[in-house]
């Protein structure tokens, strides 16, 4: 018997991959293989000279890319901490359960760019709020001037903003645990944080590594936070590299170099999320299988 | 040539007055209108009733509300109701109108009939855009742009970009401390000098840190000494040209401010530059509190708020602090740029120990028509309609809508303090500076307008911000950014930049 036409019924879907998936990654390496920029329109080739470029006379990317690391590693880290805290701080039964539930999912709802806004505002450092509130104990942070304080506050605003999808996901993992392992430990007489440490933080390994994993990767392509916060300033000191990419593509219209620097930075970012995840695996889990 | 400038003044204001029908039916209509009524013209709301356009449809692309996108929106609305056509109109963030338009420029496509960009993208946009028809460019309306305007708004000659507003950058002070005899003697006493409007980058930097950090005004709150833009964007490279031209651009040396024309090395590393980073640097200490991150916006907010003593760019600081129902209207004066005691001669590689001063031309609003655009005659009508003279004068008065004065007309005193209740001395002192630097000047400066003209001011913004955070020297920053251009020089070609520089030098060489 023959199936060839099952590949008929596959091919719509397949088209569809094709059209959104393949092409836009195939039309970006042939357009990094371009020179296309604001005098120059057109897929000429270039060769490798826009990579040639990249690796040899382009630091600012990668001081980018190592600011990416930090702003990345450190806002979930904390997410995961806050997040993980506030999903068992709702999961057994407490008052208002529900309402917090939502409460807490409220900052993920907002529209970054708006919140964004907002939280630039309240560190305004001569017309916010909150330094009008310090300026009574003579403190005036620069939270917006200062290199390293602006950091601090792309940090806070990010965690802000993205704890909640830590807290969801984390919350629907404690949900579904089998409740077998926790009246066991309860018969053998563990207390909260023995139950924590030997039954829950183990049985929410699997479902800890997808909730991180997730947030880098989302983590890392952080753009409108630094867009509206610092405008990657002062200096280049919150500059990331999808904030560069976005300069370099859309301010000064140097497509085929822009082009050149995204598909290395998703080379580079596959090879990272796989590094990372093994060592999540070792360390939630122990074992790398 | 003097008498001649103020008769085709007298003239075209005569013209303007005379065709002035406060009241009309016009008005009655459109009340945006009302101070002045219609005004006749070619393209006055009388002219533009008896045109036809009904079932035909303009696309425009212009800036977000309300700078330039509300008078945009408010005039194809007018527009639309005097003509019959169906005007469509596109907000976008200023950051994006380069990429927005140039993307289906070089894609072959018009999506936009017109395009609203600021006039430094002339040169990158210049293949895609339709020059502007002779019976435009010969109109009487366009008889009252300033010179310096309508070579912004072209290239070599031609106009591609229809002038709808114009632009410079400028002091703004507070006229009530300058001014002030009780604070000129505690100045004079503390300081040992005179206070006066700064002549000076150096003057405006000891004046505005002493009156840093404490009430001056008495209104409870701490004032300033300066707002500035200096937030890494696309227009805090234009705060940075404006406090380099005194240094830097030497009338005995034509033949570039950014580049040597000749060489094309660029000047950017050059010691007047690095002396107008070093005294920016400086000016950290006397912004507000994060001044380090202000925008334009902040800018205009900080100064028009009354919380700085000085600020310098667009007009926009100004009219907001002149609007009614600002705290200090009529508190506010305007001068030229303050000058330096010294200016580097690039050709005997020393300073020249003399006093210069030099108008920043600098970009500003502009629009123009896609070549590709079907509706060629329709969009020029709006545009033409759009800086009509009663719409150019409403418009003028309305600082959020970013429009300022381009026309000869625009600078005569009577119109503010008539119209929009200004003192008399700080509508002449506002007039006068601006015309000065318009059309008495032979040493302006006018915005880089070469081919890949971003990378070159991202480049610069990026370079001195770098130095104001404190993370390169001045002399650091600006070598990096001289590499930088040196890289760009090579990669657009060294004759494309010259070629397009050449243009641009001419008109500050004062050749054509």
């Amino acid at each position: 018997m023959r199936y060839g036409h099952k590949y008929v019924f596959l091919l719509p879907g397949l088209l569809v991959l094709i059209a959104i998936l393949i092409f836009p990654v195939i039309f970006t390496v042939r357009l990094s293989l371009s020179g296309w920029n604001s005098y120059n329109p057109g897929l000429d080739f270039v060769g490798i000279k826009n990579y040639v470029r990249l690796f040899t006379s382009d630091p600012r990317f990668w001081e980018a890319f190592s600011r990416l690391a930090f702003f990345s590693l450190t806002t979930v880290f904390l997410q995961y901490i806050l997040g993980f805290g506030l999903a068992l701080l709702v999961w057994r039964d407490v008052l208002f359960k529900r309402f917090f539930r939502v409460l807490f999912l409220i900052p993920m709802m907002t529209t970054p760019v708006i919140m964004t806004v907002i939280w630039k505002t309240v560190f305004h450092e001569s017309l916010g709020p909150v330094n009008d509130f310090l300026s009574m104990f003579g403190l005036t942070p620069l939270w917006l001037s200062d290199p390293m304080l602006s950091k601090v506050t792309v940090i806070i605003v990010e965690v802000w903003q993205w704890t909640p999808f830590m807290f969801l996901l984390l919350l629907a993992g404690l949900l579904s645990l089998p409740k077998e392992a926790f009246l066991a430990a309860s018969i053998d007489g563990a207390g909260p944080l023995r139950k924590f440490i030997y039954v829950t933080f183990p049985l929410m390994a699997p479902i800890s590594i997808g909730a991180i994993i997730i947030r880098l990767i989302e983590a890392s392509k952080i753009m409108d936070t630094i867009y509206v916060l610092t405008s990657g300033g002062p200096g280049t000191s919150t500059e990331t590299t999808s904030f560069y990419i976005f300069i370099k593509g859309l301010r000064e219209f140097q497509m085929g170099y822009s082009a050149a620097m995204s598909f290395t930075y998703l080379i580079v970012m596959i090879l990272s999320l796989t590094v990372i995840v093994n060592i999540l695996i070792r360390v939630f889990i122990g074992r790398n299988d | 040539m003097k008498r001649i400038t103020l008769a085709v003044t007298s003239m075209l204001v005569g013209v303007t007055a005379a065709g002035i029908a406060a009241g009309d039916k016009w008005s009655d209509q459109f009340p945006h209108i009302k101070n002045t009524g219609d005004i006749a013209g070619e393209c006055s709301y009388e002219s533009m009733s008896q045109k036809d356009y009904s079932g035909q449809t303009l696309t425009i692309n212009t800036h977000a509300v309300p700078v330039m996108g509300e008078p945009t929106a408010l005039h194809a609305e007018q527009f639309s109701a005097l003509t019959g056509a169906e005007v469509n109109v596109i907000h976008t963030p200023a950051g994006d109108l380069y990429s927005k338009a140039m993307i289906p420029f070089q894609a072959g496509q018009a999506p936009y009939d017109i395009v609203f960009g600021f006039s430094n993208f002339i040169r990158d946009w210049m293949a895609y855009l339709e020059p502007v028809p002779e019976y435009y460019v010969n109109m009487r309306q366009m008889q009252d742009v300033t010179k310096s305007h309508i070579d912004v708004a072209s290239w070599d000659g031609t106009m591609m970009q229809f002038p709808i507003d114009g632009d410079r950058h400028y002091l703004k002070y507070r006229k009530d401390v300058i001014d002030n005899p009780e604070l000129q003697a505690k100045y004079l006493a503390e300081t040992g000098n005179e206070l006066r409007v700064p002549q000076t980058w150096k003057e405006y930097a000891e004046i505005a840190a002493y009156f840093n950090g404490w009430d001056w005004d008495g209104d409870g709150e701490l004032e300033y000494g300066s707002a500035e833009v200096m937030k890494k964007d696309d227009l805090m490279y234009a705060a940075f040209f404006s406090r380099s031209v005194a240094y830097a651009k030497n009338p005995a040396t034509p033949g570039g401010f950014f580049f040597d024309l000749d060489t094309m090395t660029p000047l950017i590393n050059s010691p007047g530059f690095v002396e107008a980073l070093t005294d920016w640097v400086e000016a950290v200490n006397y912004v507000p509190p994060g001044g380090i991150n202000f925008s334009l916006g902040d800018e205009i907010n900080s100064f028009g708020g009354g919380q700085a003593l000085f600020s310098f760019s667009w007009d926009d600081a100004f009219v907001a602090a002149m609007e009614d129902g600002s705290a200090i209207k009529n508190k506010v004066g305007v001068a030229p740029l303050p000058g330096a005691d010294r200016v580097w001669n690039r050709e005997t590689g020393a300073w020249d120990e003399t006093y210069n001063q030099a108008p920043y031309i600098v970009w500003g609003w502009a629009a123009a028509v896609a070549k590709k655009s079907k509706n060629h005659e329709l969009a020029f009508d709006y545009l033409c309609f759009f800086s009509n003279d009663a719409n150019h004068q409403a418009d003028i008065a309305i600082g959020r809508f970013g429009v300022n004065p381009f026309k000869k007309s625009d600078f005569v005193p009577d119109i503010y303090v008539e119209r929009q209740g200004w003192d008399q001395q700080i509508a002449e002192e506002y007039t006068e500076t601006l015309m000065d630097m318009e059309e008495k000047s032979t040493n302006r400066v006018f915005p880089l307008r070469v081919p890949g003209v971003f990378e070159f001011t991202s480049a610069v913004a990026t370079g001195t911000s770098k130095a104001l955070a404190g993370q390169l020297s001045p002399q650091e920053a600006l070598d990096e950014v001289a590499a930088e251009w040196e890289a760009i020089i090579e990669r657009v070609g060294v004759d494309n930049v010259r070629e397009a520089y050449a243009v641009g030098v001419a008109l500050e060489d004062n050749l054509r």
